[in-house]
């Protein structure tokens, strides 16, 4: 069972009285419990079994506007001693920096709403492999499927974050996800694809069915590829990767970018930055909401923003240090974004499709080439061949390239956004952009 | 050398007990204690930003019958956690019987000193280094706009319990020095960045006023790149430098070559051994044995001591990467490639410094040779999807090639390439061997783990180059 509430209270009380008693004049401290089971299979067979119990507490102390932390998977009292005396002492010898601070006290959360994160169905390992068995049989069924490789996780986490201020809440959370891997083999090519689920409550997700089906279907529909030619051309992104978007557009207006100069949206605050038809929020009081939270990783209470509006950009994402630094106040979101997502567009994915006489539609990327100082962008990337609205063929080692500046005006957005993960996004399209290939 | 029982009610002999009862019908198995000391200093922005220490203590106990893997850990070292661990796993293996390997190759050699970097410097003199490398990037041109910079230490002492009392101990230092800078002129901003690292004390890095060549390397990318023009789209000759760029050898075929893929038949090259994948002239090493480097190893995470372990020998795949379960498996011995990020997680196969050696021809010529093409000097990331074979990197500086001579530079660009045909297109291989650094960092199913490159210049007939000019 997951550590309760009383254990990590008195372990984060023990704490502070600690830092205290040293001569921090302020200090927090989290204590987080988290246990996950793991069962994987290969080929229609157990493989791993995986159980992790893990305690990790993780302790600021000022003196001051001196700052240090310390971290540590030993909650023995009297290791935690030793390391709170060695923080204080670093704290000491750190210089002042005049933003350091514990968040002001008015924008603390209050009250702890109950968005149902935590499930406490617990689903046994034998459970776990019957799921997995069902799942690979359908996986495996048609011939093309050479390999398959599926998992099945559940974890159970709670936690406590404490400051001298007197904030002292937490909550538990839960997790259950399955992922399914396929290989499929022709004559030409070996390639590989996945599908995967995870949310808070067991009842919610995918069926083992329906997740071994897709896996496969999408492996195999990716064999027997082409390279094609260079030229520029509009490229729709499956929901999997146009996610990927907003990922960047969530680090390019993190309050730490903007207040370090190094961000390509630095200074864009009430600018069209998106056509003016884009909508981006994050929401993180959604109901069993995979990216949901009630407060940030400082305590902050945290309520829905509005990022872009009618193409505007509106708010960054601000934590305590940078906001005193950029003059704005935390919008709690230490930590980053929660539940993040572009509102739906206004048409099909089948007209979508059909605006070009010709699209690369894009499956998977590969490599970390998003640069945020400068919005240069440039990946590898595997997808179809998309003429007359219909799939011709699949392509793979091919790079899109472009820069997010134009990128992001050039969006165009279908209606089919649904809320599988943290960060969703409807079928993406977007226009001139370059394709390498032969 | 940390002593995992002094502040726990259970004892070596409890251990041992437990270990060799779980496992006594299991084929192999281990139980895994780790204790890992490190910090982080970072200064950005003109402050010390943080400044962090970190103590992580934990068991990692692992029972292998047949193909199946189980495995447990926790971070709690006591004798009802190692029990309960135990108890899992023989639920996973109850159906399944093995015989237990107890095999493991002995050495007495060390590659690195039994020391631990955080101590060996104080933080007052560790802030001061910080601080002069602001200082200096920051007068050294008014287009100096941002600097970050960072030391990072670890040291993690482990020991591995065998079944049948066998122990085997590592202590491992490991530190890396970044700098960071950012320079703005014209309205243009870019970034330029540069580290160094190893398993050796920080002073041993910083000898000769050292930092100031990181700064120096770093401002000299971030400067290039603000020249930079578009790069170019589509498929062409590409030179890669010496050093750091052997990343395009880690992800074009490194990854490739470890044994579990292999072993299920998920790599582009499992059926390839023996037969030739590189053009002549190429050899490729795995070798954990270079004293100090980053990806050097005494022994593995499962306790093998490690080695040099020759992956293709002019051209000819040789040997793939093994730990003990993907070797038992494949009919074959471990390599001592076997490793885990840490306690949290199961062994993988894994690189440690991989290597193509030198051969005999200059960068000179190489360059000279080409009419249109891209000199590629230095990386950031790669990625590998090792079904499809189709690996890519990044650019942080490189160069137009036009008629032999080397041009402007060019924005970072997404090279892309086939992992099983690009070494057959390696058409020149440079004199000028070099190892990178000190600062790479592998990333596989969830698990990074410090990994070292080398390779001379080579050049590569035909490479697709990701830029935005058609």
């Amino acid at each position: 069972m997951v550590k309760d509430q009383e254990y990590l209270r008195s372990k984060a009380s023990y704490c502070l009285d600690l830092a205290k008693k040293l001569g921090a004049t302020g200090s927090s401290v989290t204590v987080g419990h988290s246990i996950s089971e793991t069962v994987n299979f290969r080929n229609n067979t157990l493989d791993e079994s995986n159980r992790s119990d893990g305690l990790a507490i993780s302790i600021e102390t000022y003196l001051g506007k001196k700052r240090s932390s310390i971290s540590s998977s030993n909650l023995l009292d009297d290791n935690i001693k030793t390391l709170i005396e060695k923080c204080f002492v670093t704290t000491k010898n750190t210089p002042e920096d005049e933003f350091n601070s514990l968040p002001d006290k008015e924008l603390l959360a209050k009250e702890i709403k109950n968005l149902n994160l935590y499930d406490e169905t617990h689903f046994d390992n034998e459970k776990k492999i019957e799921y997995l068995k069902e799942l690979e049989s359908v996986a495996s069924s048609e011939e093309k499927i050479v390999n398959t490789e599926s998992s099945f996780t559940e974890n159970k986490s709670n936690f406590i974050l404490a400051n001298s201020d007197g904030f002292c809440n937490g909550y538990k959370s839960s997790s259950f996800s399955a992922s399914c891997v396929t290989v499929a083999k022709d004559e030409n090519s070996m390639e590989r694809d996945y599908e995967f689920t995870s949310k808070r409550h067991l009842s919610d997700i995918k069926s083992a069915k329906e997740l071994g089906e897709k896996a496969s279907e999408q492996t195999i529909r990716k064999l027997s590829p082409n390279k094609i030619g260079s030229e520029k051309i509009s490229i729709i992104f499956d929901k999997r990767i146009a996610k990927g978007m907003l990922g960047a557009f969530a680090g390019a207006i993190s309050s730490n970018a903007i207040a370090r100069g190094t961000s390509f949206l630095k200074d864009k605050i009430n600018e069209q930055i998106f056509s003016e038809t884009i909508n981006v929020i994050d929401k993180p009081d959604m109901n069993k909401g995979v990216g949901s939270q009630i407060f940030d990783s400082e305590g902050v209470k945290s309520d829905t923003l509005n990022l872009i509006q009618n193409g505007i950009l509106k708010n960054y994402l601000v934590d305590t240090y940078n906001g005193k630094k950029l003059n704005l106040k935390s919008n709690g979101r230490c930590g980053g974004t929660t539940n993040l997502y572009f509102d739906n567009g206004k048409i099909s994915f089948e007209d979508l499709l059909n605006t070009n006489s010709k699209h690369i539609y894009v499956t998977e990327t590969i490599g970390h080439g998003s640069n945020l100082v400068t919005g240069d962008y440039s990946v590898g990337a595997t997808g179809f061949l998309i003429e007359n609205g219909e799939f011709k063929f699949p392509v793979n080692e091919i790079t899109i390239a472009g820069n997010f500046k134009d990128m992001f005006k050039n969006i165009t957005l279908a209606n089919d956004l649904d809320f599988e993960y943290s960060v969703n996004s409807p079928t993406m399209m977007i226009e001139g952009m370059t394709v390498a290939g032969k | 050398m940390s002593n995992f029982f002094d502040k726990s009610d259970l004892s070596r002999k409890d251990a041992d007990k437990i270990v060799s009862d779980t496992l006594q019908n299991c084929d192999d198995g281990e139980l895994y204690l780790e204790d890992t000391k490190s910090e982080s200093i970072l200064l950005d922005d003109n402050k010390i930003k943080s400044s962090s220490y970190s103590s992580d203590l934990g068991f990692g106990f692992r029972a292998i019958t047949g193909e199946v893997v189980a495995y447990s850990h926790s971070n709690e070292i006591s004798k009802d956690s190692l029990k309960k661990s135990s108890e899992n796993l023989k639920s996973t293996l109850k159906s399944m019987k093995g015989t237990y390997n107890h095999d493991i190759s002995r050495s007495n050699k060390k590659f690195y000193e039994d020391i631990n970097p955080l101590e060996q410097k104080t933080l007052n003199s560790k802030l001061e280094v910080l601080n002069k490398v602001n200082e200096y990037l920051r007068k050294k041109d008014n287009s100096v706009k941002q600097v970050t910079t960072s030391f990072a230490g670890e040291q993690k002492s482990i020991e591995i319990i065998r079944s049948g009392g066998e122990v085997l101990t590592d202590v491992r230092p490991l530190i890396r020095f970044n700098v960071s800078v950012m320079l703005e002129k014209n309205g243009r901003k870019e970034t330029g960045v540069y580290g160094i690292g190893g398993r050796q004390s920080y002073d041993e890095y910083l000898k000769n006023d050292n930092w100031k060549t990181v700064c120096e390397e770093a401002f000299r990318i971030a400067s290039v790149n603000l020249e930079s023009k578009p790069a170019p789209a589509g498929e062409m000759k590409v030179v890669l430098g010496p050093g750091w760029p052997a990343i395009l050898i880690h992800e074009a075929i490194g990854h490739g070559l470890e044994g579990d893929f292999n072993r299920k038949k998920t790599s582009a090259f499992h059926d390839l051994m023996g037969q030739k994948v590189a053009s002549e002239g190429v050899t490729i090493v795995d070798d954990g044995t270079i004293d100090n480097r980053r990806g050097s190893l005494t022994i593995d995470d499962e306790g093998t001591p490690t080695e040099k372990t020759v992956l293709i020998e002019n051209g000819i795949l040789k040997n793939f990467m093994q730990d003990r379960l993907n070797a038992r498996l494949m009919n074959t011995k471990s390599t001592g490639s076997g490793r885990r990020e840490n306690y949290r997680h199961v062994v993988l196969p894994r690189m440690r410094n991989t290597m193509m050696m030198s051969g005999n021809q200059t960068q000179e010529e190489m360059i000279k040779s080409v009419d249109k093409g891209i000199f590629a000097v230095s990386f950031g990331g790669g990625q590998v999807d090792i079904t499809s074979g189709k690996f890519v990197f990044n650019c942080t500086e490189a160069y137009e090639i036009n008629n032999g001579k080397i041009g402007s530079p060019i924005k970072g660009a997404t090279l892309i390439g086939d992992g099983p045909s690009i070494l057959k297109e390696v058409s020149m291989v440079g004199n000028d061997m070099m190892l990178d650094p000190g600062i790479g960092t592998c990333g596989k199913a969830g698990q990074g783990v410090p990994v070292g490159v080398a390779q001379p210049s080579i050049l590569i007939d035909k490479m697709t180059v990701g830029g935005t000019k058609l």
